[in-house]
């Protein structure tokens, strides 16, 4: 599978499917205000699998859930997101509910809870067809067992009239994924979508995504901190963190030549001489800022080792990191004192190393295994 | 399903038996001699007597148990001392009054606390919310009997819309019927109301931020179909639970409702029957209150499992 | 740059939930539960010194001012027998007080010990248990109160053990739960492991952990037992007349509701105060002792 991940990437077309422009989402309560998400930009062409990588808490999720306007009231957006030519930010929630599930969809970290447990699930993929194509309920029922078989649900036709109890976690994806596709939806937003799935089944999944950009030529954001699922699905990363995009390149780029002081520290652990290339994200040293206080500096500056006066003075734009390149350059950061390509492997050595040592003193970071056990606590932390 | 409710079934009648022992014992702890307490007014020798051989009260407890149950089964439920009529007629003439109180309560009070907790969960923070509450706290510190009085001062008395007393069977005149029965069922259906709009609102606010629901609101559905499809759905499953749970509570105030309204209904058969020392209908009324709750109890059981398809199928929750 | 204030229709989720009102709720609550104990407390003193509040002897008949409208005399009016009301309703609050606490006292005494044992020692111990405060449910209240009555004579006693027993099974349940609950906690598994008895770790490690649930059911117990009191009152199985209590006159006043109707509001608002106290008190001590039960 990572054979074919690491094929060149496509040209972004003039149309992107999904286009991202500055937007900032930020909370209001009573006492302080939370800015989750700040000034992010990115497009999403059809048939393109973007992965949106960081930390949690790093605004990634709050991204995608303002994509779909499911933020909760309490929340203040601003910037731009387009789908397909269509402005969704201010749009009125009658227009909202009318390209939800239509036009872009979005499959949950949780598939466990994610489905109606009192619904049968033909029911629950059949209503999104209702609602936008006007199916009757036995045409709903219908289509509902070919998209089960789609997903690669074995005995569909027996399946559509079970509860969501009777599946198992892996089967209760798929059926997220049948409703999410149902409408053949321009855009698939993914939030962490094997988290909580053992490795086995992540796979089946993953693939399921794959074949779907294959088939119906949809446009993919895969919201993930798995940097192993981004190797094997992804064809462009965004790097996230503290709610700023510090990084966005072609995955081979990425995974050969991160620029990004962070971005370095994510791989840290994957590249490790002798890793095997599937890790969670390491540890990086220092705490991830609190996002009520957003100064004018680069927001990693307090954990990074090249920072200096000019990171803490003014906050780096996201900027071609090739001097030649023009606006439109496929590989960019957000950074005063970017990692060069020339160095990168030499660095990216000793980088590894004191990143080992480092992650074995904290004692966590460097567990090797992706198995559920891992999934769970790092999902644990994460909330 | 087949076994839960199987295993349902014998529970209840497990219980059943345990409260027919109950009642049965409870007629024989009476201080004295039970045919003294049967006989009511009438004290002759020859009555007591008559009485001693009619109840087989010289027979052994078994025997005597025995007895009481298979006639209880075929409908005999004894003479009352007041009257000197079956007492199986007059439960028969007061069931359907109080079925009818029973019926227009429940519904009351499932139309507006379902209603009203909907809303209270929907409109979260709002005036709305806390209208809800304060009427629903209100609701449950108001006594029954104490409302009752209130309506039949303001609505009977003060500005006479209803009647306060006396019931006239819906057959004959479906008018003055309901006439009738607004007010004790209003009486009756508060405090339930009151009970069902809370547990509607709190199992409300957990279905909305149940991940399901932002599922559904991620397909697009429309607000009524997320609200009423998706999270009144699952709700219900808590609801009907509590309103199972609190029909023992409609039994009791039914009791106090009727009272207040002279409604010749269960209720006032048991108070009348405790002050006459009827006590051949006093065991009938109360088994019959009790089995009547089990049963109430077991399809409450079997609704559950309906709304719920995790019971229905046995699998995990 | 637009920016633009979305209006969604359905609230955040459960963990976002509680950032903005939160606060202001639970400040609210808390003075609720401020109000309710203070009235409870009122309610509780007036019980308490009766004799000394009440500015007439509650059973002292007046004939010549019978039916007479709430005056600078009589605050409240006084009955058909011309006894002042507002003494007979300070008095009626004693009887209440006293069935709610008694009865309330009755079934923990009665209650607790069964469910620990139904709790801790499981098996045979749980089922016997469990089936009894099942049949005993199977009654509903005023069934078994009535029932109670016939056999052992209406009397203020009487309708306190009735109300009391009524309330047994709720606290055997509660009181089996968090024994459950316990059993299993770290510190209580350890005192079973360094060898405590029974008796020490059901006493010294179990109960005292419980005690917030059972504050908590009391604190409904007893205005469950006010309601209890008046309603049996009200209807003849509970004190009996001329004894004051509320129930006894609202039973007495609906005789006379179109030419007196302050005999019928002063009473019930007593008790709707007392139980609208006491339920206050509940709600706010359940959200600091017993956050679990928070959403009941």
């Amino acid at each position: 599978m990572t054979e074919t991940v690491l094929e060149p990437v496509r040209k972004t077309p003039a149309e992107p499917a999904l286009s991202v422009r500055d937007l900032s989402v930020s909370f209001h309560s009573d006492t302080r205000t939370v800015h989750a998400v700040d000034g992010v930009s990115y497009d999403v062409a059809p048939g393109e699998v973007l992965a949106v990588v960081g930390e949690s808490g790093c605004g990634k999720s709050v991204t995608s859930m303002a994509a779909m306007g499911l933020l909760p009231p309490t929340a203040r957006i601003g910037g731009s997101i387009r789908l397909g030519g269509r402005e969704l930010v201010g749009a009125p929630e009658k227009e909202l509910q009318k390209v939800r599930g239509k036009d872009i969809a979005m499959i949950f970290q949780e598939p466990m809870t994610s489905l109606n447990p009192v619904l049968t699930i033909g029911r629950q993929i059949g209503e999104v067809l209702r609602r936008h194509q006007g199916l009757s309920r036995k045409e709903a029922k219908a289509r509902a067992v070919e998209l089960l078989e789609l997903v690669g649900i074995p005995a569909p036709a027996r399946r559509i009239d079970e509860y969501p109890h009777q599946l198992s976690g892996g089967m209760r994806q798929r059926v997220m994924i049948a409703i999410a596709v149902a409408c053949d939806p321009a855009v698939l937003i993914a939030d962490e979508p094997t988290t909580a799935l053992d490795v086995t089944v992540q796979a089946g999944i993953l693939e399921v995504l794959q074949s779907l950009r294959e088939r119906l030529g949809t446009a993919i954001v895969l919201v993930t901190h798995d940097l192993g699922v981004v190797a094997d699905a992804a064809d462009r990363v965004l790097v996230m963190y503290a709610g700023r995009a510090v990084e966005q390149a072609p995955v081979h780029d990425l995974f050969a030549a991160g620029r990004h002081p962070y971005t370095r520290g994510l791989l840290g652990a994957v590249l490790r001489p002798g890793g095997e290339g599937k890790r969670r994200l390491p540890e990086i040293p220092g705490l991830v800022p609190s996002l009520d206080s957003q100064p004018d500096a680069c927001t990693f500056a307090p954990r990074c080792s090249r920072a200096d006066d000019t990171c803490t003075g003014s906050r780096p734009g996201l900027r071609a990191v090739e001097r030649e390149a023009g606006a439109d350059a496929s590989h960019r950061a957000a950074c005063w004192h970017p990692y060069a390509e020339t160095q990168a492997d030499a660095e990216a050595q000793t980088d590894a190393e004191t990143q080992a040592d480092a992650d074995g003193g904290t004692g966590s970071g460097t567990d090797t295994g992706t198995g559920p056990g891992t999934s769970a606590a790092a999902q644990e932390a994460g909330k | 399903m087949t076994k839960y409710l199987l295993t349902r079934l014998r529970q209840s009648l497990i219980t059943l038996f345990l409260v027919s022992v109950v009642v049965f014992a409870g007629i024989r702890a009476l201080p004295g001699d039970p045919a003294l307490a049967l006989a009511g007014e009438e004290r002759s020798p020859e009555a007591l007597a008559a009485i001693r051989e009619s109840y087989g009260l010289n027979d052994n407890v078994v025997v005597q148990y025995g007895r009481f149950i298979g006639h209880a089964l075929t409908g005999d439920l004894g003479t009352s001392s007041r009257t000197g009529l079956p007492v199986a007629d007059a439960i028969g003439q007061a069931l359907p009054v109080t079925l009818e109180l029973a019926a227009l309560s429940l519904l009351l009070a499932i139309v507006v606390g379902i209603g009203a907790g909907v809303v209270a969960a929907v409109r979260r923070g709002k005036p709305e919310e806390w209208l809800a509450n304060a009427i629903a706290l209100i609701g449950l510190s108001i006594p029954t009997f104490w409302l009752g009085i209130v309506l039949v001062l303001g609505f009977a008395i003060a500005v006479p819309v209803f009647a306060a007393s006396g019931y006239v069977p819906f057959g004959t005149d479906p008018v003055d019927n309901l006439r009738r029965m607004v007010l004790p069922a209003i009486v009756l259906g508060s405090g339930l109301a009151a009970v069902v709009m809370r547990q509607t609102r709190a199992a409300m606010l957990d279905s909305l931020s149940a991940d399901y629901v932002r599922t559904a609101r991620a397909k697009g559905l429309s607000r009524g179909s997320v609200v009423g499809g998706h999270a009144l759905r699952n709700s219900l499953v808590t609801v009907v639970t509590v309103l199972g749970l609190q029909l023992g509570h409609l039994i009791s105030g039914a009791v106090v409702t009727e009272q207040i309204f002279v409604l010749p209904g269960f209720g006032k058969l048991t108070i009348d029957a405790v002050f006459t020392r009827d006590y051949a209908t006093l065991q009938a009324v109360v088994l019959c209150t009790s089995a009547a709750y089990i049963l109430i109890n077991l399809l409450v059981d079997v609704v559950y499992s309906v709304i719920d398809p995790r019971i229905r199928l046995g699998g995990a929750r | 740059m637009t920016t633009a204030t979305t209006a969604l229709p359905t609230p955040p989720r459960a963990s976002k939930r509680r950032a903005g009102g939160g606060k202001l709720r639970a400040l609210r609550r808390n003075k609720l539960a401020l109000t309710g104990g203070i009235i409870a407390a009122v309610f509780v003193l007036t019980a308490l010194f009766a004799p000394l509040i009440a500015p007439y002897d509650p059973s002292q008949p007046d004939f010549g001012n019978v039916l007479a409208e709430p005056s600078a005399a009589h605050w409240l009016g006084t009955d058909d027998l011309g006894r002042d009301q507002l003494s007979r309703i300070v008095h009626g609050a004693r009887a209440s007080m006293q069935v709610g606490l008694v009865a309330v006292v009755l079934a923990f005494l009665v209650g607790v010990p069964l469910g620990l044992l139904a709790g801790y020692y499981g098996r045979f111990a749980d089922t016997a248990v469990s089936r009894l405060t099942d049949t005993m449910l199977a009654f509903p209240f005023l069934v078994l109160a009535v029932g109670l009555a016939a056999i052992l004579g209406p009397s203020l006693t009487n309708a306190t053990i009735a109300i009391g027993i009524s309330q047994i099974p709720a606290v055997i349940r509660i009181t089996r739960a968090e024994t459950l609950r316990l059993k299993h906690v770290d510190y209580v598994a350890a005192a079973v492991a360094n060898g405590g008895g029974d008796g020490t770790v059901l006493f010294r490690h179990i109960l005292p952990n419980a005690t917030s649930a059972l504050i908590v059911q009391a604190t409904v117990g007893i205005p469950a037992a006010i309601i209890g009191e008046a309603l049996l009152s009200f209807l003849g199985l509970g004190v009996q007349p001329p004894a004051p209590s509320l129930g006894v006159m609202l039973s007495g006043a609906q005789s006379f509701l179109a030419p007196a109707p302050w005999l019928a509001v002063f009473p019930g608002l007593a008790i709707v105060a007392a139980t609208l106290a006491f339920n206050l008190l509940g709600d706010g001590l359940r959200d600091v002792l017993d956050p679990r039960g928070a959403t009941r």
